[in-house]
């Protein structure tokens, strides 16, 4: 790779050739700053924007400031980031962003996580010296689980890019032009009616309010101080290694312990844990697979997991429905769960059993809704929060994180193996079942580390030997890959038996719930988030699902097999063609 | 959309005709709206089927280009150029004696479906200013009788 050599603020450097200035300065620490750039690390190409215009530097022999992001550094370039020309200039583009921006920051979901609101502050901005009319009317739209303020929206087209170039979707557009320019689903229909997924990817890469998530932590309250309920919690993996992050914790600290503790200072009767129901899900998907693959019929067998990926599935690809694995998500295993065996062995009348999870993701909201989600006229889980809303719980009544003690989960639901943890990273739903499916058929299963699944690569495969038998299985993230891995099913090209997808690039713990990264999804976040939940498997005593005894507790005391009627009638499912205003 | 089966085999037969690479979107819309008249979302759905290409980006251009309408339009397209040379020979006047004349406003249908009237900017032909345009026909040093002409002309019809 041959370099060029710069200057800025008359610093000599040396580059590779193709580097942009924003990420030169960023080299040696020069700070400039920037609103619409998305640095999309694990995509490997990706449009810049540079719509924004506040990145924008001053380059000697160049009539007009160029913008950082998207200009390559050149032999001889002297560039100056903060000439007064410069710092007008981006003045000036704050001052009439903010001039066609609602001032609603206090009242604002993004408040104190706004990057609009962080620059106006960094760059002093004190007054607006523009007036006018707003191009866009001040109107709120609540989908099932995203919300759209359309006046917030700064058309930095971040959304338009995750939602074509990451997840392959194309719900949101550019359209119209000019100061009538729009941003969302085409013929402006509500998400709820487009091929919207939630799986909530925009929401993390929008710099402002425009897009955020409904939430349910009015209602959640409300249960907690009704006397009459009893409200039982349970928690994703991928949460609690991100939990911290909102509290000042280092990427991927696993503060489990201080959430269970912080749970029940809210008031919930009873923690639990969503790798319960994990572990679960596993008895269930291992048996599935070993009798599809006995059987040659319905393969490959896909994970069904995210529902993310099974909105998606079942839009684009509803002749294929016999695939997934009938499997529930294990949050919904466990809210059935909850409402039966843990309601008759309590002694609890279900109707008064609240099921609230902890979610890292978006689409569980839509998904909890499901019709075909219930049991015994109960719906398997009552409210679903996210990641942020549970921090934004704990904040909202002054809890010290740092001060509290280790909580541990409460049982019956509570206890889990290490093959339960990895569920919230690509790749390890697919190990999970391996683990089980192998010790099952070969009585023992030594090695549980399946390293080809594992990692932010996209799309990952490997070879697996099941009791002297030879499987392809793989692993995809992002929707892109997961319609490429449909459209070789559809082509009859698909040589795996076993396929894992899930709809965030990374997996759960990149979801759309998940705290916010001022628009980066790097390698490091999902990297060290990944590395917490590797971590919490490795320290548990069990690494296969079969071995946790309150599961084994469970099918002796009520399941009784893996795929019994009374496990279909609690754990499975069915999906339907989901029918669509926009085709 | 009423009998419309002829219109769409033609629209698919053209697109079949461009042995279609992903990068004829524009050229499909502007036969699509040649052959519809205006381009509704049946019609946008429908190039973006047989395009292989999301219907979002269809709707995107669509929207994009101030040629290409949604809306149903008259029979008779009445195009008044409001560019520069036009304008200040008295565009603004040709505008308004068709707005009255015809009882709707620059970008309505008149109720019988028979005239629309829009503006555009600049034709090509500042000599010939002030220009109107009839369905592409061109009428060059337009006065307010040639208003009256070409509502005559085609009132008939």
């Amino acid at each position: 790779m041959s370099t060029v050599h710069i200057k800025i603020n008359d610093i000599p450097l040396e580059v590779e050739e193709g580097t942009s200035i924003l990420q030169a300065a960023r080299s040696i620490n020069i700070y400039i700053p920037t609103l619409c750039y998305l640095s999309l690390h694990i995509v490997h190409e990706h449009k810049i924007n540079a719509s924004c215009r506040v990145c924008v530097v001053e380059i000697k022999g160049r009539r007009n400031l160029a913008p950082s992001c998207s200009t390559k550094c050149t032999e001889g370039m002297e560039i100056y980031t903060n000439t007064q020309r410069v710092i007008r200039a981006r003045r000036t583009v704050i001052e009439l962003l903010l001039s066609d921006h609602p001032a609603e920051c206090a009242t604002c979901e993004k408040n104190l996580k706004c990057q609009l609101q962080k620059i106006a502050a960094k760059m002093n901005i004190r007054e607006i010296p523009y007036m006018g009319e707003y191009s866009k009317p001040n109107e709120y739209i609540k989908s099932e689980a995203l919300k759209r303020d359309k006046a917030k929206c700064i058309l930095c087209g971040n959304c338009v890019e995750v939602c074509s170039k990451v997840q392959d979707c194309n719900v949101l557009t550019f359209s119209h032009r000019g100061f009538k320019t729009f941003v969302g689903p085409a013929f402006d229909v509500n998400l709820d009616e487009s091929k919207c997924v939630a799986c909530g990817q925009c929401v993390n890469v929008c710099p402002t309010g425009a897009l955020s998530q409904t939430s349910a932590i009015n209602e959640v309250w409300e249960v907690l101080h009704n006397p009459s309920k009893h409200v039982v919690v349970q928690v994703a993996p991928a949460v609690r290694v991100a939990l911290g992050e909102e509290f000042g914790y280092g990427l991927g600290t696993a503060i489990t312990g201080k959430m269970v503790t912080a749970l029940r200072i809210l008031g919930f009767q009873k923690v639990f844990d969503t790798n319960f129901g994990a572990d679960l899900t596993i008895m269930e998907e291992s048996n599935e697979l070993i009798n599809r693959l006995k059987e040659g019929k319905n393969l490959p067998l896909i994970t069904s997991c995210c529902p993310g990926w099974i909105s998606f599935i079942e839009s684009e690809y509803p002749s294929f429905l016999s695939l997934p694995s009938t499997c529930k998500s294990p949050h919904e295993m466990f809210g059935a769960i909850a409402k039966s065996y843990y309601a008759k062995s309590a002694s609890l009348d279900p109707k008064d059993i609240v099921v609230v999870s902890i979610m890292p993701c978006l689409a569980k909201k839509k998904e909890a809704k499901r019709e075909q989600l219930q049991n015994d006229g109960y719906q398997n889980v009552d409210y679903v929060l996210t990641t942020r809303d549970l921090a934004n719980m704990i904040k909202e009544i002054g809890i010290d994180i740092d001060a509290l003690e280790n909580g541990t989960f409460d049982n019956p639901l509570g206890e889990s193996t290490g093959a339960a943890d990895i569920f919230g990273v690509s790749g390890g739903v697919l190990e999970a079942a391996l683990r089980n499916a192998i010790l099952t058929l070969e009585g023992k299963c030594k090695d549980v580390d399946f390293m080809a699944v594992r990692g932010y690569e996209g799309f990952k495969e490997a070879s697996v030997k099941i009791n002297g038998k030879e499987i392809k299985v793989a692993a995809v993230n992002g929707l892109k890959n997961a319609r490429k891995i449909m459209e070789m099913i559809k082509n009859g090209t698909c040589p795996y038996q076993a396929i894992e997808v899930m709809a965030c690039p990374g997996g759960c713990i990149n979801g759309g719930g998940q705290p916010f990264h001022q628009r980066k999804m790097s390698n490091t976040i999902i990297g060290k988030r990944m590395e917490g939940l590797y971590m919490q498997d490795m320290s548990k005593k069990a690494r296969i699902s079969s071995l946790n005894p309150y599961i084994q507790k469970l099918y002796k005391e009520f399941l009784i097999k893996p795929g019994s009627e009374v496990a279909h009638k609690y754990l499975h499912t069915y999906f339907k063609k989901r029918e669509t205003v926009i085709k | 959309m009423e009998n419309n089966k002829e219109k769409f085999d033609e629209l698919s037969a053209y697109i079949d005709s461009l042995h279609a690479t992903g990068h004829e979107l524009i050229a499909v819309l502007h036969r699509a709206q040649h052959i519809f008249g205006y381009l509704p979302r049946e019609v946008q759905e429908f190039v973006a089927e047989k395009l292989s290409i999301p219907v979002s980006k269809v709707y995107g251009v669509v929207t994009f280009y101030s040629f290409f309408t949604m809306e149903k339009k008259g029979k008779y397209v009445i195009n008044v150029c409001l560019g520069t040379a036009c304008f200040v020979r008295g565009a603004d006047q040709i505008m308004k004696a068709f707005e009255e004349r015809l009882g709707i406003h620059n970008g309505e249908t008149t109720p019988d479906g028979k005239f629309t009237l829009s503006s555009l900017r600049c034709v090509g032909a500042c000599g010939l200013a002030p220009v109107v345009q009839v369905n592409g026909k061109t009428y060059g040093n337009a006065t307010i009788d040639t208003v009256d002409q070409i509502l005559k002309e085609y009132e008939g019809d």
